[in-house]
């Protein structure tokens, strides 16, 4: 569901006359092909939530089996309060540790790209920091680390740094060559050379990192959570989840579930649009494709 | 040698020759000197070291022995470049782009708003100032390039096969346009091309290189005065220049002309 695609279709011109079947053919699929994307999800949906329902309703399960999913929607709206605050926990940890990412990723790689030295140094321990299991990695933290906020947000940062480190040495090394002579023969200095040509080479590398990060965030904070497990006020949406489940509150996990998911899928959709915006008037990625 | 000394008022390159690593020559005793206004072709078949000719001059190789030096007044550096590819940042309007040597020395763009205006003008393109690169055709990102290149009025203009990607129509009209421009403005230039009958109609000196290893085997003078436009280019002039360049070319082949 990319927002780029969903720029309107051009209306048929009045003058049908002048198309051919080929043309006529091709505006009914594009139209179809809208409208498709979103109504099929939705179709699928909805019979998901009523072969849910029946199974639940024919097989007269206990509610702490499996919920149904009129159940759970109530129960989200009774929990809400609960809900709502454990919510904000949870999405406060993973922006800040979005946004620490960024600044250690994007840092990092500028670091990476100025010094071969530096690069060759460390670029093998991020590598080992991202290949080993953050829930290996998190009672360890927890341990040393004494706030607990700054533990999550610890963990969550080591799970997303990765993607916007990689990608954007990636982006900074691929700017094109023509241009790296052009600023040599322009006699640019290192800074020149880092602001106009391999930043702005590297900001649809670094979106795309953005992207992933986004998602791995949340991933993060939730798993740093599950592994700090303390309760109390102050406990984000994956505590609320261990927490229902040891009071076999089944229904409650089901509702913040739900809101996990519809939490990354919020976030993955601004970084989209985030990027869409930035991108939309130079790079190939983002441009409308006539025809 | 003093009369040549005391002509080349631009560039002397003497007896330069470049090594790659492995022990490839890419070019032996090349030697050249640049005057203001010339407009100087490098012809040659692929491997003939053109290209290295022209990175050597614009700094970005230094030689293995020889000497390249900067006669006249102005340092090296001030020069222009145009590649084979145009070469913009995609990122960038066009006339960002034309801003960009200036941008490099720490101008403003409100300081040189003028020049990077009268640039675009001169390759006709001032409607397009704030339009991206990949708004613009094939032939129309060139003559960026060639607007960001002169834009500061450099002393030497280097090109680097800077139509060959384009079509037969393009390039003409391109080359008309260059020819134009070099009337209006007078700047020295020094053109890669393997293609004869451009180089016979942009240039008054044709240097023929031969490949392995990269050398020159021939100076040709194209007489025929500036301006040169469409009528040149049928003239039986053109045609016996282009015979004289065609035969050195097959002579740096190594074939029968």
């Amino acid at each position: 569901m990319s927002l780029t695609d969903s720029k309107p279709i051009p209306a048929p011109p009045t003058d049908a006359a002048l198309l051919d079947a080929e043309e006529t053919n091709r505006l009914r699929r594009a139209r179809r092909d809208r409208i498709g994307k979103w109504t099929l999800p939705i179709v699928v949906l909805v019979v998901m939530l009523v072969i849910w329902d029946r199974i639940v309703v024919w097989n007269d399960l206990p509610h702490y089996i499996l919920p149904g999913p009129g159940l759970v929607f109530e129960t989200l709206i009774k929990d809400w309060a609960i809900l709502f605050d454990a919510l904000l926990v949870t999405v406060q940890i993973t922006l800040m540790a979005l946004a620490v990412a960024v600044l250690g990723g994007v840092g990092l790689a500028i670091l990476f790209t100025q010094s071969r030295w530096m690069e060759m140094s460390f670029y093998p321990y991020a590598v080992i920091l991202q290949v080993t299991p953050i829930v290996a990695i998190a009672p360890l933290i927890f341990i040393y680390v004494d706030s607990r906020i700054a533990g999550l947000l610890l963990c969550a940062w080591l799970v997303a740094f990765f993607p916007v480190l990689s990608n954007t040495t990636l982006g900074l090394n691929s700017a094109d060559h023509g241009l790296r002579d052009l600023f040599r023969i322009y006699g640019a200095t290192r800074w020149q050379r880092l602001r106009y040509l391999q930043l702005p080479s590297a900001l649809p590398y670094f979106l795309g990192g953005l992207r992933i990060a986004g998602g791995l965030s949340l991933i993060g904070a939730v798993v740093a959570e599950y592994v700090a497990g303390t309760g109390g006020i102050g406990s984000g949406l994956a505590f609320r989840i261990l927490e229902a489940g040891y009071r076999l509150n089944i229904p409650r996990m089901f509702a913040a579930l739900i809101l996990i998911a519809a939490t990354g899928v919020i976030i993955f959709a601004c970084l989209s649009y985030l990027s869409h915006m930035l991108l939309r008037k130079w790079h190939e990625s983002a441009l409308k494709r006539d025809g | 040698m003093q009369d040549i000394t005391t002509r080349s008022d631009v560039l002397r390159v003497e007896k330069v020759d470049k090594t790659f690593h492995g022990g490839v020559v890419a070019l032996q005793g090349l030697s050249l000197d640049v005057r203001t206004g010339d407009f100087i072709s490098l012809l040659g078949p692929s491997g003939c070291g053109k290209s290295t000719a022209l990175r050597l001059i614009a700094g970005l190789l230094s030689p293995t022995s020889g000497r390249i030096t900067w006669t006249g007044d102005h340092g090296p550096g001030d020069l222009g470049v145009v590649f084979q590819e145009a070469t913009l940042m995609p990122w960038a309007t066009v006339a960002q782009n034309v801003w960009l040597p200036f941008r490099l020395r720490g101008v403003t763009y409100n300081a040189v708003k003028d020049e990077v205006l009268e640039a675009l003008r001169l390759v006709g393109l001032e409607k397009f100032q704030n339009s991206y690169p990949r708004e613009l055709s094939g032939g129309m990102k060139m003559r960026v390039s060639i607007a960001r290149a002169m834009v500061t009025r450099p002393r030497l203009i280097l090109m680097d096969e800077p139509f060959a990607a384009l079509d037969e129509i393009t390039r003409f009209r391109l080359n008309n346009d260059l020819l134009a421009l070099k009337e209006k403005i007078g700047c020295t230039v020094i053109f890669v091309t393997h293609s004869v009958f451009e180089s016979v109609f942009l240039s008054d000196r044709i240097i023929v290189m031969a490949a392995r290893p990269g050398r020159v085997i021939r100076e040709l003078a194209v007489g025929a005065p500036y301006p040169r436009d469409e009528a040149f280019r049928t003239s039986s002039d053109y045609a016996a220049y282009c015979r004289e360049a065609s035969d050195a070319l097959h002579e740096a082949m190594g074939e029968p002309a």
